[in-house]
């Protein structure tokens, strides 16, 4: 137990000692303290930014350590999503079915994941292609998808719905008492803050394992990771799997918050939401949780002004942050507040890339 | 079947392959030649379209609008490597991210400029009719470019000087430049030439087509997909590519409709990616350019 404690801090996620994980408290204090007070509206919106963290962590860590950059994010995400919306909207909400709903959702996923990722990453597609072949998958389930309308696209009393989705499943229920309690507002923000926290200390392990550094060997030279013996397809592909379950996480919860699911979110440019979101904020994980939230929050703010002027204004923000912040705004700060603590990690200098791998990415 | 049915069947095969070929040819030089996938392709070709409606609208002949509108691109595209793309060199990835931006912000920035439609040009030059079936000529004349691009491409880069120097850059950065080639103004160039081509796509579906500021993304998908399953070179990967898709296309559409055939397109190319990683025109050649 210990020894998986120690994982908590590495080389492979930044923070350490008492000032980072003094902050972290603060934050997590902060967002229960912001689900007590705030009133309903605020925290059910609250509830739908945390949403979309499991999906920009499940990418922060396959790109960032693995170096896959996938666009199927959203397209797990839809899986999820209609694949919750479709088993609750038949079983109900009797003794507990949503919860066998949702994880019978995740499970789809995870084979629809494992079925992509074998051909992806065993049928030998690297570097750039690995992004445009999960493009071309997500684009075609939300053609599929946009155009199941009518009774003839149902699957027992869920009618699919094309263009609009499907709407008014049940919310995520717990069994009480011979009672079903829904969640949703409250109890769904308070759920959300601890679960997101849950997987982001479950993926710092993860990252400063075994698994992680066997990851990041593969992202900065695959050709050296194969001769010193890494298996790198299988280990691509493991990274590739946990990322996209992470994503179709986000879709059931997404589904069970708003009742509601459509092609919409798979399209291009969903698909490319959460890789700005990671871009921008940095791979990091620590990074990517706060900055997808000050993200969304930011891009729902700017939309007040109209959708058009909120985009012009977020791609505007995007360009000129990665032009002045390669490495990603809060990663960039992180890695202040991190040297404030001590001497700062002199284990993690950053690897030159050599002219071979980048000849290899051109190929 | 009928010989009149045979011929129309091909007349819809040539037009998905030349869609396929126009709306590709962009993206393949500049991916073949810099490893970069602009994700702005789909609103560079919007702005072809739109130079050459505006340019009509106000009284230009539609071939001359059409110039404009590829002049548009150009320019566009010349601005665009100057200001950003030129610092996203070997980082193919952040510059995959920093492309898509760039294109949020044309297909935003025309909505806001010019509002949610400009009105269509009408389709020039008419049609024959052919057996109880009518061929559009314009319809033609799109097939005629989709082959004449790719030709055109391939003596710029085997005949010209420029050629030379842009294949040198592409087999080896370091030893092209200590020979004494300017890889960035080739590069530049590269680029210039992608945006144009994009460009002359939107100009030349621009009389078939709404003018829309998201009118990029119906020739997005087919263009990566192509670039995808061919690889960077246009001849031996792009062409052949897109004969292939263009032929599942249009035989499942044929047979079961428009959904099919897409869903059968997006198929092929993830069975394409399986059989091979590296494109056709690896396959084909042996390099990514002879």
């Amino acid at each position: 137990m210990r020894s998986v404690l120690r994982l908590l801090e590495g080389d492979q996620t930044i923070g350490r000692g008492l000032p980072f994980w003094g902050l972290m408290s603060l934050l997590f204090a902060g967002a229960l303290a912001f689900g007590v007070t705030a009133g309903s509206f605020a925290v059910e919106n609250c509830s739908y930014f945390l949403v979309w963290v499991f999906m920009a962590l499940g990418l922060a860590f396959m790109w960032g350590l693995g170096g896959t950059m996938s666009f199927g994010q959203t397209a797990f995400f839809g899986i999820g999503g209609y694949c919750y919306a479709i088993l609750s909207t038949n079983w109900g909400v009797e003794s507990g079915l949503t919860m066998a709903a949702a994880l019978l959702s995740l499970a789809a996923v995870a084979l629809s994941a494992a079925v992509l990722g074998y051909f992806v990453f065993f049928g030998g597609i690297n570097g750039v292609l690995v992004s445009i072949t999960t493009l071309a998958v997500t684009l075609g389930l939300e053609t599929f998808l946009s155009q199941t309308a009518g009774p003839k696209w149902a699957i027992g009393r869920a009618e699919l719905g094309g263009f609009n989705g499907i709407s008014s499943m049940p919310p995520l229920t717990v069994p009480w008492h011979g009672d079903n309690v829904e969640i949703t507002g409250r109890s769904l923000y308070f759920g959300l803050i601890i679960f997101v926290a849950i997987t982001y200390l479950a993926l710092r392990i993860l990252a400063n394992s075994k698994v992680g550094d066997a990851m990041v060997a593969v992202r900065e030279s695959p050709l050296r990771a194969e001769a010193l013996g890494y298996d790198v397809k299988a280990i691509l592909f493991v990274g590739f799997v946990v990322g996209s379950v992470l994503a179709g996480l986000s879709g059931l919860l997404y589904a069970g918050w708003g009742q509601y699911i459509s092609p919409d979110t798979m399209g291009l440019s969903a698909a490319a939401l959460p890789i700005i979101w990671v871009a921008v904020s940095g791979k990091d994980l620590t990074a990517t949780m706060v900055g997808t939230v000050v993200l969304l929050g930011l891009s729902q703010a700017l939309a007040i002004y109209g959708s058009q002027y909120a985009l012009v204004s977020l791609a505007l923000i995007l360009v000129v942050s990665i032009m002045g912040c390669p490495k990603g705004v809060f990663e960039t700060l992180l890695r202040r507040i991190d040297s404030i603590g001590g001497p700062g990690d002199q284990n993690s200098k950053p690897v030159r890339k050599s002219s071979l791998d980048r000849s290899e990415v051109l190929l | 079947m009928t010989q009149v049915e045979l011929i129309a069947l091909a007349y819809q095969f040539g037009l998905a392959v030349a869609f396929l070929i126009l709306s590709a040819a962009g993206l393949a030089v500049i991916f073949g030649m810099m490893g970069i996938v602009n994700m702005a392709h789909g609103e560079l070709i919007m702005i072809g379209a739109y130079g050459t409606s505006i340019a009509n609208r106000h009284g230009l002949p539609l071939v001359l609008a059409a110039l404009c509108g590829v002049l548009a691109s150009t320019a566009t595209g010349v601005l665009l490597e100057r200001t950003v793309i030129r610092r996203f060199y070997d980082r193919p990835s952040e510059s995959l991210v920093m492309t898509w931006a760039i294109g949020l912000f044309i297909s935003q920035a025309a909505l806001i400029v010019f509002g949610p439609s400009l009105p269509s040009i009408s389709s020039p030059l008419g049609s024959v009719a052919f057996g109880g079936f009518s061929l559009s000529i314009y319809g033609l004349l799109l097939i005629a470019f989709g082959l004449a691009v790719p030709v055109a491409i391939y003596l710029l880069l085997s005949t010209t000087t420029f050629g030379l120097h842009a294949r040198a850059t592409m087999q080896n950065v370091e030893v092209a430049r200590a020979i004494g080639i300017n890889s960035g103004s080739v590069y530049s160039a590269t680029f210039a030439l992608g945006a144009g081509l994009a460009g002359l796509a939107g100009a030349l579906y621009a009389p078939t087509m709404s003018a829309v500021p998201n009118m990029g993304g119906s020739f997005i998908v087919q263009a990566f997909v192509t670039v995808v399953t061919g690889g960077g070179n246009l001849v031996y990967g792009t062409l052949p590519a897109a004969a292939g898709l263009g032929l599942v296309q249009t035989a499942l559409t044929a047979v079961f409709g428009n959904l099919v055939g897409v869903l059968g397109l997006l198929a092929a190319v993830i069975v394409s990616a399986k059989l091979f990683p590296n494109g056709l025109a690896h396959r084909l050649s042996g390099k990514r350019f002879s």
